[in-house]
């Protein structure tokens, strides 16, 4: 598998070039949020606005007003718990084009239950005119500016940093308010997003050679969730339905699906895998998706639940699956 | 205005306007049976000098009556409005307002009822169900241009709206109101910290430090002073000056910009003009009268005040 560095970054200074509307504000965390690059080359579009959120995202709503596409770059965490209040009032009220880009969602952080943005998309989701997208690899990431833009209103972006994954195609874009398909199957129905979907695809591989055949979705935009293709899957699905995400179980992807399945009367069974409502602590990534249940083992043992036999599969099997870039409907893996 | 009022000074007519404006929210503070009465006093003559004298402003562009609230922005309403059109076209040379105290509404209506930019009917519309003349502004009351009922936002915003400007060159100001308590918000102090880093000249902020908030005197709640001093500290142009005069109000918009941005402290008396409500400090936020006695005393005395300005 392919890992790329620092993908929005240079990505973020190619797709601006022709974009003078386009301007950045930053929190003091403008290489951490991979913004140096943009500051760098365009100068007079970057905003200092120091460690001061509430300032900034109001500015940003000032902006937006005036025709500028204000990209905030900072923290995930910092966008939503420090200046919600002025997200609602200066940007979401107004349904104004700003865009927050959020770096490090969920446990992608060391830094503990002050850097780990847990239950971001259920804060975010809750309020009108927002939109929220989530990044899963590279592919995701180059492509999700594009989506963004496209929106008339806000748009909070879970955004990757550092070394990425590519998982799908790069000639296959972020598609708005489209899942992508990464298998098909009639046993599960696989709904994955973020990081998570990388963890699930090591899972994924190993099932489906023990025979449970997974439709498993790729889903980028959390709100609005209206893509039919969720419920397809969830109606297809012999014993049932299991998200998976790196936040609250509370609130978020496992939260939207349930909230589709039960208004269309579907009743089947749902496991949603996440943080389990709880607050986290600084370690690893690999440490934090162990500890609270959020890797691909996790997800083995529940699919294992709800096929409703043991399939063997050990941490070794998982560890020695190599992924490959897909294509959003892989023939391979259909069983 | 009439001709009679057009002959006058500029500082006679703030002093007239101020007065309407008085008269006008107790009127309406009287015909409700409560009111931000206390925020017309200590506010009436910086509105006015403002809408007078200190911003270039062109005509309205709004209906004389306001339109009915036109629900929510969204993606599905494609009938929104603000209630800038009544502080005139946008324009770069054109200066904009920001009212940030969402609160002071029912003065900002009545100045621009006084100055000739609201039709008198329009504050009938107050408060009522489906107006889009709110008690607390928003957005697409008139006058006003961003939603700034929870403090200390909007000078937030009118910043983002200054720096768009300076990127397009342009040479109108971007005037904010703030209410003294205003300085209790942290983002307030972030938002002065933004101007001065960015020499954000442009932006010029009237405050009415009235002393007062909802608990009670600002000195008993929190404390803010030395405010001038605080501010100089933030790197800002500060001038205290006597809020009901309006030479000293108006002089600070006159000078060249320094690069540092401009406030004007408008140290200002709650009951001014009302010499009834000072038996009701320190409690002044809202005023709601006790009984009919009370009410009586309020209605004769607007008998007084127009008596005397002959209307």
């Amino acid at each position: 598998m392919e890992i790329l560095k620092r993908v929005h970054a240079q990505n973020l200074v190619e797709w601006a070039k022709d974009k003078p509307e386009v301007v950045v504000l930053s929190a003091d965390l403008t290489s951490s949020s991979e913004a140096d690059l943009f500051r760098d080359t365009y100068p007079d579009r970057f905003y200092s606005c120091g460690i001061a959120e509430q300032n900034m995202l109001s500015i940003a709503g000032g902006m937006a007003r005036e025709g500028l596409y204000p990209y905030v770059h900072t923290f995930a965490v910092f966008i939503y718990r420090r200046a919600y209040d002025q997200i609602a009032m200066s940007i979401a009220y107004p349904n104004l084009p700003v865009r927050m880009i959020g770096f490090l969602p969920g446990i992608l952080t060391p830094g503990g239950a002050t850097h780990q943005a847990i239950e971001d998309i259920a804060v975010m989701r809750a309020l009108p005119n927002m939109t929220i997208l989530e990044t899963g690899d590279a592919t995701d990431v180059e492509s999700v500016l594009d989506v963004a833009q496209a929106v008339e209103g806000p748009v909070y972006v879970r955004m990757l940093r550092g070394e990425i994954p590519r998982l799908f195609d790069a000639s296959e874009p972020m598609v708005f308010n489209r899942a992508r398909v990464l298998s098909r199957g009639t046993d599960i129905a696989l709904i994955t997003s973020g990081i998570c979907t990388e963890e699930a695809m090591r899972a994924t591989n190993v099932l489906r050679e023990r025979g449970v055949s997974i439709q498993h979705l790729h889903v980028t935009t959390l709100k609005p969730f209206t893509d039919p293709t969720v419920l397809e899957a969830a109606e297809s699905a012999k014993y049932g339905v299991i998200t998976m995400e790196n936040h609250s179980i509370i609130g978020g992807l496992g939260t939207a699906v349930a909230e589709v399945m039960a208004e269309a009367g579907l009743g089947k069974r749902l496991v949603r895998i996440g943080i389990p409502d709880v607050f986290s602590h600084g370690a690893s990534r690999q440490y934090l998706m162990k500890e609270l249940g959020l890797d691909a083992a996790a997800l083995v043992r529940k699919v294992e639940e709800v096929v409703g036999q043991p399939l063997g599969i050990t941490e070794d099997d998982l560890a020695a699956v190599r992924l490959t870039a897909v294509h959003s409907d892989a023939k391979a893996e259909a069983l | 205005m009439s001709n009679q009022a057009k002959s006058l000074t500029w500082q006679d007519q703030v002093h007239r306007v101020a007065r309407r404006i008085r008269m006008r929210v107790l009127e309406h503070t009287l015909n409700n049976n409560g009111g931000y009465l206390s925020q017309a006093c200590s506010s009436a003559e910086t509105l006015a000098t403002l809408y007078l004298k200190v911003m270039n402003l062109g005509p309205s562009e709004a209906p004389m009556v306001p339109l009915p609230f036109p629900g929510v922005p969204g993606p599905g309403n494609k009938n929104y409005f603000t209630g800038a059109a009544y502080n005139g076209p946008r324009a770069p040379h054109l200066d904009r307002f920001y009212l940030s105290p969402a609160h002071y509404a029912l003065v900002l209506y009545a100045t621009l009822i006084e100055v000739g930019r609201m039709a008198p009917e329009g504050l009938a519309q107050f408060n009522q169900d489906g107006s889009s003349v709110e008690m607390i502004g928003a957005e697409h009351s008139p006058g006003m241009e961003v939603t700034s009922g929870s403090l200390a936002q909007a000078l937030s915003q009118a910043i983002g709206v200054a720096l768009a400007r300076r990127l397009r060159g342009e040479t109108g100001r971007t005037w904010v109101y703030l209410s003294d308590g205003e300085f209790q918000e942290g983002q307030t102090w972030e938002a002065m910290q933004f101007l001065s880093f960015y020499k954000l000249d442009s932006v010029g902020i009237y405050v009415d430090v009235n002393g007062q908030q909802c608990d009670g005197t600002t000195e008993s709640v929190m404390s803010i002073e030395p405010l001038k001093a605080r501010l100089e500290a933030f790197g800002a142009r500060v001038f205290q000056v006597d809020g009901h005069d309006p030479d000293a109000l108006a002089a600070p918009a006159e000078l060249e910009p320094d690069g540092r941005p401009l406030v004007v402290l408008a140290y200002t008396d709650p009951c001014r003009g009302l010499d009834l409500l000072r038996e009701r400090a320190p409690k002044l936020h809202y005023v709601r009268f006790k009984g009919p006695e009370e009410w009586q005393l309020y209605a004769d005395e607007l008998r007084k005040m127009q008596a005397e300005e002959g209307v």
